[in-house]
């Protein structure tokens, strides 16, 4: 049943978890840095998936198990239904790093500052033997011009002389370059000011209207992610504990996280400046090796139950949430339709 | 209010000498401003505009290739006025941390590798102040407690910290002898937005409690708009529009301040959004004329060769366009006859 499904599937991720042992004084503490990890992108139409959390949640982790740089301790974790963890060395270099193409933070640690930036497009075009020698320039050329740029602009140029967003579109540039399904870009535009940073997720739909790539944008920037994404995942410490489409989850997020991140953003309005409270975070791994809800110590709608237990997914309202205050058999049936329809208690404790 | 810091007509050019060619990068080309003892002044503008360099040289911290060509910096200090760019050595060291702190940019890579953070702080404080290692702890503790830091940050070496606690660590560290004058650069450019909102909440405790007065450089807005009472815009070394932070971003009236507004992802709806048209001029050979009239969707003939001058909207408000100018039927001095 589940190869089934994964195989009709661009990417199928079940149960992934990704476990690690960090060193403390003498002994040695073990917590989940992605736990229990479940979603699926399909084959069918092309999108742009978010992945969002604050810094700490385990998005970096997860995008490199994606990238098949990490393996996951467990949990199924299939691309195009081939099982990630047990592609050859071989499979991996002719398909899998061709089909999935990575795109990080800071476009420069990409680029050597001595070499012309026009050598890494040309030998990513040689290592997987993109086109011949004489198509060579206008092949790069023309993955150049899906980015915005031209070969012309950026021929014989050094690192230095391109702005930040010339190089992240470059690094795009060099993605693009086998023909990738799949688009794994984390946090690409964090290091950005905020018109580069439109310019590049403007560029993200293009890419998916014009040429059917699929993009995983991880970020914490939830602006470019409502404005950009179809669908978004929210992670916390490891868990997601809202998925779906981004209309519902950043339009009305019913997860108190979720709300949190969405009314921490600052606003250019002089008219919705933060309220002076907010909940700052413990160390992340502390809150990683709770074994009730991990945001508990932050949750202004804390119950009880909350400090005791893990809670479970609900399917509320267009999308999955994972919080007790949806849980009938927890608040009972008309308060959880009642917290789903938005109405959420009187906050208990203001932070 | 009295001035803290007054800025005249400064120009502050990277010049630098290559193969016997000779580039000159006109990074803060004209700039007046005066900065108000107790106030959150804010600079915006898009990258490369030249905000860092603006701040270095506020803070008599350039050096070559960066060069003052012209203008004035000056702090007023009580009844003392200190000509910052005439500064000594010693007369510049003496006042730095104490009086004048600086959090630049990427700040959080200035930390101590290979020395733990309460030791750190301890070198600082100790450099300035005559305090025991116990006192200097029992400050830094208390303080970095009520910045929410965990208390076992003192204990840590910089690189088991996250970049988030990294920034408020040095912060902290910037600001720990309640400085009179403090510059931030992109405190929180790459932080997430729940340690964002931590950094800033910290940086407005800072100026409310102790009166400091902070000049805080950030390309984001929606920070402007949470923490800064008033609003210099930058655009290619030159300042297009000021006023107070509400006029800034409810009323604008420079083009490019609308179009920095107007570009930035609803949150409310989903709407199209398109980026402000073309890039930032290089500043080694900005535009003639007005240097956002290539991106400019108002531009008028005028706008390709006359360099528009600054008019005064309100004490308060200042616009350099020459479509301001001429609906509030002033006329420019070069077509006065
Ligand atoms: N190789 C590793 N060994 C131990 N802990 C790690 C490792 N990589 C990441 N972590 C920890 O896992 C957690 C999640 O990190 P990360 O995936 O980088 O999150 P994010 O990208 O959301 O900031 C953090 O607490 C981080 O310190
Ligand atoms: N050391 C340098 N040498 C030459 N040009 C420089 C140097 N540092 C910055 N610049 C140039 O000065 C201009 C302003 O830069 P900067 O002050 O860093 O802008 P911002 O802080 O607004 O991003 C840019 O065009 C930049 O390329
Ligand atoms: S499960 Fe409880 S603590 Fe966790 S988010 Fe929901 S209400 Fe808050
Ligand atoms: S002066 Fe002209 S080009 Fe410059 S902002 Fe005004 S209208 Fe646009
Ligand atoms: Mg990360
Ligand atoms: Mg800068």
């Amino acid at each position: 049943m589940m190869q089934k499904n994964a195989e009709s599937q661009l990417l199928y991720a079940e149960n992934v978890t990704k476990i690690f042992h960090i060193r403390n004084g003498l002994s040695s503490i073990k917590f989940h840095a992605v736990d229990d990890v479940s979603f699926t992108m399909s084959t069918d139409r092309p999108e742009i998936f978010s992945i969002a959390g604050e810094s700490g949640s385990g998005k970096t982790t997860l995008a490199r198990m994606l990238l098949g740089m990490e393996k996951s301790s467990s949990g199924v974790l299939t691309y195009k239904g081939r099982d990630l963890n047990r592609l050859s060395k071989q499979d991996k270099r002719r398909w899998f790093y061709k089909e999935v193409q990575p795109v990080f933070q800071d476009p420069f640690a990409a680029f050597n500052p001595l070499n012309r930036i026009d050598r890494y497009l040309y030998e990513t075009v040689k290592n997987f033997q993109m086109t011949s020698k004489s198509e060579m320039d206008r092949y790069v050329d023309h993955v150049l011009q899906e980015v915005g740029l031209s070969l012309a602009e950026i021929k014989g140029r050094y690192p230095n002389e391109l702005s930040g967003g010339q190089a992240q579109r470059v690094a795009v540039a060099r993605a693009l370059i086998t023909r990738p399904s799949l688009i794994v870009a984390d946090e690409p535009v964090s290091m950005l000011d905020a018109s580069l940073r439109m310019s590049v997720v403007n560029m993200f739909r293009r890419l998916k209207e014009q040429q059917g790539v699929s993009i995983i944008y991880i970020t914490h920037d939830l602006a470019t992610a409502f404005y950009s994404a179809d669908r978004i995942a929210v992670m916390l410490r490891g868990w997601i504990v809202e998925m779906g489409p981004v209309e519902n989850v950043l339009g009305r997020p019913l997860h108190p996280y979720t709300r949190n991140l969405k009314e921490s953003i600052p606003r250019a309005d002089p008219d919705k400046k933060w309220p002076r409270t907010s909940g700052l975070a413990v160390t992340d791994i502390d809150e990683y090796r709770l074994t009730s809800c991990r945001f508990v110590s932050r949750c202004p709608y804390a119950m009880d139950i909350c400090r005791q237990q893990i809670p479970g997914v609900h399917q509320v309202d267009g999308r999955a949430v994972k919080c007790f205050l949806y849980d009938p058999k927890v608040v009972g049936e008309e308060n959880a339709a009642r917290h789903a329809a938005g109405l959420l208690p009187t906050p208990s404790k203001v932070q | 209010m009295g001035n803290l810091v007054e800025v005249e007509n400064l120009r502050a050019y990277y010049i630098t000498q290559a193969y016997g060619v000779k580039r000159t990068v006109r990074a803060v080309d004209g700039i007046s401003m005066t900065i108000r003892e107790g106030e959150i002044y804010g600079i915006a503008g898009e990258s490369g505009c030249g905000k860092s360099t603006l701040l270095r040289v506020l803070m008599a911290a350039h050096k070559p290739p960066l060069t003052v060509v012209e203008g004035t910096v000056k702090y007023v200090f009580g009844e003392m006025v200190v000509n910052a760019l005439e500064m000594s050595e010693q007369e510049i060291s003496d006042l730095r941390w104490k009086e004048i702190s600086y959090v630049p940019q990427g700040s959080m890579h200035v930390l101590n590798p290979v020395r733990r953070i309460q030791d750190q702080f301890h070198d600082f404080i100790s450099a300035h102040r005559q305090v025991s290692k116990r006192e200097s702890r029992e400050m830094t503790r208390k303080y970095l407690t009520e910045l929410g830091l965990p208390e076992s940050v003192l204990t840590a070496y910089p690189h088991q910290l996250s970049g988030g606690m990294r920034q408020r660590v040095t912060i902290a560290l910037a600001t720990i002898l309640w400085p009179r004058l403090i510059f931030v650069d992109e405190p929180t450019t790459a932080l997430d937005v729940v340690v964002q909102r931590g950094v800033i909440q910290l940086l407005k405790d800072v100026q409310e409690r102790e009166g400091s007065t902070i000049v805080l450089i950030t390309h984001d807005l929606g920070v402007h708009a949470n923490l800064a009472e008033r609003i210099a815009v930058l655009y290619a070394g030159q300042i297009v529009e000021e006023a107070d932070a509400r006029t800034i971003l409810k009323t604008p009236r420079h083009p490019y301040t609308h179009y920095l507004i107007h570009s930035l992802p609803d949150l409310d709806e989903r709407v199209e959004r398109e980026s402000i048209p073309g890039r930032p001029p290089a500043l080694d050979n900005p535009p003639s004329g007005c240097r956002f009239h290539p991106r400019c969707p108002l531009a008028i003939e005028k706008c390709k060769n006359l360099e528009p001058q600054m008019v005064y909207l309100n004490s308060n408000h200042r616009v350099a366009c020459h479509l301001v100018t001429e609906e509030i039927g002033l006329v420019h001095d070069a077509e006065k006859r």
